[in-house]
């Protein structure tokens, strides 16, 4: 069964009938009873609703009307994002019973793309982590070690793929919560420009970083899911008007050579000399190419993890609201009034570290708070976003470590704060509002994945992906699968 | 020492269109709970605004009839607050940027009469800004129930300066102000639904000062009365208090129009602070000067300004012309009629204005009859050929409103009624007319003395023998012709 390969080959498979969906769905479902006990990555799933997709999708392959590379993929979701009638948890107690009576806009298109939705994949509650550890469903387990973590927030996402349990799968990216977790577990994953995708039917934790992507094996997986994905919604005001190309297609038309910047403050103190010799690997490997590698800089890189904790905190407290007990979702039964519901129902149904995070954005906020923290630090985001547009006058995309450590224990980090710094490689792209990619460079000597990052320019995502497919398809990484 | 009021209003007014403001779910008041609703009123996870353009189209209409500076830009900001009517436990409001700025609102005060026209005076305002409403709460013995069905529907705020100093003023600003903006299609501002809303800040300070004393909001005024009483009471109150030696506490009180009593919410202490911040989810909405012209369009004549071109135009009297102005089918259909005069305009405007004022609306109140349908017996055409008859004599004003009373039940034009119920005054035969008038005044002698010793009235003690003889259809203005002149021979 060709559960541990690329989405292509699947729909490869899928065209010449050497599988049908249901075959291919039954595999995802027998591997998933298998090793999800191990990984976590799975908060939930409907295999009646899956089989029925899987089994409508076959129909029109037989009757020729299939409805292109994503017809009969097993997809997972991570379960931030709504699917009509199924349960969206957000790895939260206060969601542990929420069905929703929509679809996301993304869960729309994949749907009228023909995607078989498989499982409903562990997070950070409300995407509020880097670690998937702090999920009330409990942690998601690292499938290239199970005493690490799987990356996060999308961690559920990545593993279930590292695994075999899907064949791809949508995250959220608000601060590196697809790249990192991509990185962690072997996988290529996207954030795309702030704008690209609908925020349509996503629980939101921050909304002018929070975006959709895809994590897949390989970028041209990424490439096709991006298509499916992308475009205007009216549902999102802040979703753009802009023709989408297929990406896919868009892989092959440019080759390069490409000029390359590579940020000076990201190779700094605490970076892995493993993760640093597999990246630097990858930009000689460009080099040899024929591209132009030149050293950038982005002074303010310092400053991002501040701004992001101001700026996330901020919009986070205030989205996380409507999680009251009083019209959906957990409620308090000791309550006695309005106000009790209110307390103690968060008080319950919300973890610590979403609670930190309200906390904190309530506080910069406040009155008398507000012009010190948050207005100074969106000065500072526009500094930071100014960074990559000077940038930008140099080179085409610029190349980076993912994460500056491969995949961490669990329970490793003692502070939220030393969980925080994991983020400084992956926060300014949301912060500047570009596209992110992270795909697999290499492994350390203890076989643990790592993932070199590569920032496009705003919606330039098919020469992101080109140049991404340019590496990753002259290598064969994506071919080590975890022993489970 | 003497102490003076000052005051400032708050008003919220919902905005009339078909959906709410910030997404496709349906506007309206009265469906059953909980139905007027979708994922973005209910503030499900996941949903998001998306801003309906006719909202903002209603607020830029309503800022140019108070004659606000529309800006160029305006912005949407999250005012952070529980409370279970508020689905999203913030509410999108334009705390920073909003759309209308400055303007004015005309009042008029009570005059010393009802046909006397009162002062007018010019209210500053600080602003409009545009908001979502909230949910209802319904309280009951052991438990609340919510219904959002009102969430989400567009919201204007007005806020004035600090520039009233009366129950009076205030009535009065409030009462333009609901008639301004259901002429102009902006609300219905029907305050018993909630569509109109007012909240009063009331200070007092002794008279000749110009610092602002500390301010008392009072909430929950449900009605222009309410408003005025509730703004007296609290300036007794506060003067009283100071009067006693004490001082005004900053803070929000509930006044009871029912039983005239007030008493606090809440004081400063409790105030919430709202954490307002730029709202991430929507996008700053960029107003051209040509979709402002485009709106400017479509407004009608403000009241005061319609009152003061009727007096200039056609010297219609106050009476008439305070009136016409609160009504705009009402104004509109005299305009129309007027119109319809012609040439013969200036000598119509006036009796045009007397019937459509006493005569219609008279029939209108007795008949329990809509505007509408009034309209459709009695089309304005109508209404100027019974004037137009009346003015050339050839119906009385007797005659004439036996008329009306047909046109307004069959739809008929005057004139075939008029002849249907021959009450057509005849055109007389000048000969036999004179010959009338000179049987009258031989036989009533005492009245044509009087009438010639200077004596006006007892002209009607001849009219009468000969519109007699004429068995009625004498026309009344040549028989006062003839009369005159032959007392005069």
């Amino acid at each position: 069964m060709p559960i541990n390969l690329p989405l292509t080959q699947v729909s490869s498979q899928l065209d010449s009938r050497a599988i049908s969906a249901v075959e291919l769905l039954q595999a995802c479902i027998d591997r998933t009873k298998a090793v999800d006990s191990r990984v976590g990555a799975f908060n939930s799933f409907d295999e009646a609703a899956a089989l029925a997709q899987a089994r409508a999708s076959d129909e029109r392959r037989a009757a020729g009307k299939t409805l292109g590379p994503l017809d009969g993929i097993p997809v997972g979701l991570k379960d931030i994002i709504s699917v009509k009638d199924q349960p969206l948890t957000a790895s939260s107690k206060m969601l542990a019973n929420y069905i929703s009576p929509y679809d996301a806009t993304v869960t729309r298109k994949l749907r009228e793309a023909g995607a078989v939705f498989w499982g409903r994949l562990n997070l950070d509650e409300f995407a509020m982590g880097s670690s998937t550890e702090n999920s009330a469903m409990g942690p998601t387990n690292n499938p290239y070690d199970l005493a690490r973590v799987a990356g996060g927030s999308s961690g559920g996402s990545a593993a279930a793929i590292a695994a075999g349990e899907v064949t791809a799968a949508l995250g959220t990216d608000t601060g590196g919560s697809i790249r990192q977790p991509a990185s962690f577990c072997n996988l290529v994953g996207l954030k795309p420009t702030y704008g690209l995708v609908s925020r349509y039917g996503v629980s939101a934790y921050a909304s002018s970083l929070d975006q959709v992507g895809p994590i897949a094996r390989t970028v041209e997986d990424a490439a096709i899911m991006l298509s499916a994905i992308a475009g205007h919604d009216p549902l999102d005001s802040t979703s753009i008007l802009a023709e989408i190309p297929d990406y896919r297609a868009a892989l092959h038309q440019k080759k390069g050579p490409w000029r390359l910047g590579v940020p000076k403050e990201y190779f700094g103190d605490g970076l892995d000399p493993e993760v640093a010799a597999a990246v630097q690997a990858a930009i000689n490997f460009y080099k040899n190419q024929g591209c132009e590698i030149r050293e950038v800089s982005l002074p303010h890189t310092e400053y991002g993890i501040a701004v992001y904790y101001i700026v996330a905190t901020a919009e986070c407290s205030s989205n996380m609201a409507r999680f009251d007990g009083i019209r959906y979702g957990h409620r308090s039964t000791a309550a006695t009034d309005a106000v009790d519901i209110y307390s103690k129902t968060r008080a319950e149904g919300f973890g610590e570290e979403v609670k930190r995070r309200i906390i904190l954005g309530t506080y910069v906020l406040s009155s008398g708070y507000y012009d010190a923290y948050y207005l100074r630090a969106q000065k500072v985001r526009t500094l930071i976003r100014q960074d990559f547009i000077d940038a930008y006058k140099q080179v085409d995309a610029i190349i980076a470590p993912t994460s500056p450590t491969p995949a961490f224990l669990k329970g490793s980090h003692k502070t939220p704060l030393e969980a925080y710094l994991g983020d400084i490689y992956t926060i300014g792209v949301n912060m500047a509002g570009l596209p992110g990619l992270s795909m697999p460079c290499g492994f350390t000597q203890t076989g643990l994945p790592i993932g070199v990052q590569l920032i496009g320019q705003p919606f330039k995502e098919a020469e992101l992906l080109s140049i991404a497919h340019a590496y990753d398809s002259a290598h064969d990484w994506a071919k080590r699968q975890p022993n489970l | 020492m003497k102490y003076e009021a000052v005051i400032g209003l708050e008003v919220h007014i919902q905005l009339k269109t078909r959906t709410k403001m910030f997404t496709r779910a349906a506007s309206g008041y009265g469906h059953e709970p909980n139905t007027l609703t979708d994922p973005v009123v209910l503030a499900l996870p996941g949903a998001l605004p998306v801003l309906n353009k006719a909202a903002i189209d209603q607020i830029i209409r309503a800022g140019l009839l108070v004659n606000c500076r529309i800006a160029d830009e305006c912005r949407w900001d999250r005012k952070n607050y529980f409370y279970p009517d508020s689905p999203k436990n913030y509410q999108l409001t334009q705390q920073f940027a909003p759309i209308c700025l400055g303007g004015s609102v005309e009042i008029e005060l009570p005059g010393s009469a009802r046909n006397i026209m009162g002062e007018h005076k010019t209210i500053p305002l600080n602003r409009i800004h545009l908001e979502e409403d909230v949910g209802k709460l319904n309280h009951f013995a052991t438990e609340s129930l919510v219904d959002y069905n009102r969430a989400g529907t567009p919201l204007m705020e007005l806020v004035t300066e600090p520039a009233l100093a009366s129950g009076d003023e205030a009535a009065a600003f409030l009462t333009i102000l609901r008639a301004t903006m259901q002429q102009g299609g902006v609300s219905d501002c029907d305050m018993e639904k909630g569509q109109m809303r007012c909240d009063a800040n009331v200070s007092i300070r002794p008279v000749g000062s110009t610092a602002l004393g500390t301010k008392v909001e009072m909430k929950n005024l449900n009605s222009i009365s309410y408003v005025r009483d509730a703004i007296e009471h609290e300036i007794k109150r506060q003067t009283a208090l100071v009067e006693k030696g004490g001082s005004v506490v900053q803070e929000t009180r509930d006044y009871d129009g029912l039983t005239g009593v007030s008493q606090s919410l809440r004081t400063k202490e409790d105030a919430h602070d709202y954490r307002y911040f730029p709202d991430p989810d929507l996008m700053p909405v960029h107003v051209s000067a040509e979709w402002k012209n485009s709106l400017a369009a479509t407004l009608p004549e403000r009241p005061f300004d319609r009152q003061r071109r009727l007096m200039a135009d056609h010297n219609l009297p106050y009476t008439i012309t305070s009136v016409l102005i609160w009504d705009k089918p009402l104004a509109d259909y005299y305009d129309a009629a007027v119109k319809l005069a012609g040439p013969d305009a200036p000598a119509l405007a006036q009796p045009l204005g007397n019937w459509i004022t006493n005569d219609l609306l008279r029939e209108l109140g007795a008949t329990k009859a809509t505007f509408e349908e009034a309209v459709a017996k009695i089309p304005p055409a109508h209404l100027v050929a019974l004037v137009k008859l009346i003015a050339a004599g050839t119906l009385t004003t007797n005659t004439a409103k036996e008329v009306f009373a047909e046109m307004f039940a069959t739809g008929d034009a005057p004139e075939p009624i008029a002849d249907r119920k021959n009450l057509k005054a005849v055109p007389t035969d000048a000969n036999e007319l004179e010959q009338w008038c000179r049987d009258a005044i031989a036989a009533n002698a005492k009245a044509a003395e009087e009438f010639r010793a200077g004596k006006e009235s007892a002209i009607n003690g001849l009219k009468g023998p000969v519109m007699k003889a004429s068995k009625g259809k004498a026309n009344p203005k040549l028989v006062d012709e003839t009369l005159r002149r032959l007392l005069a021979e």
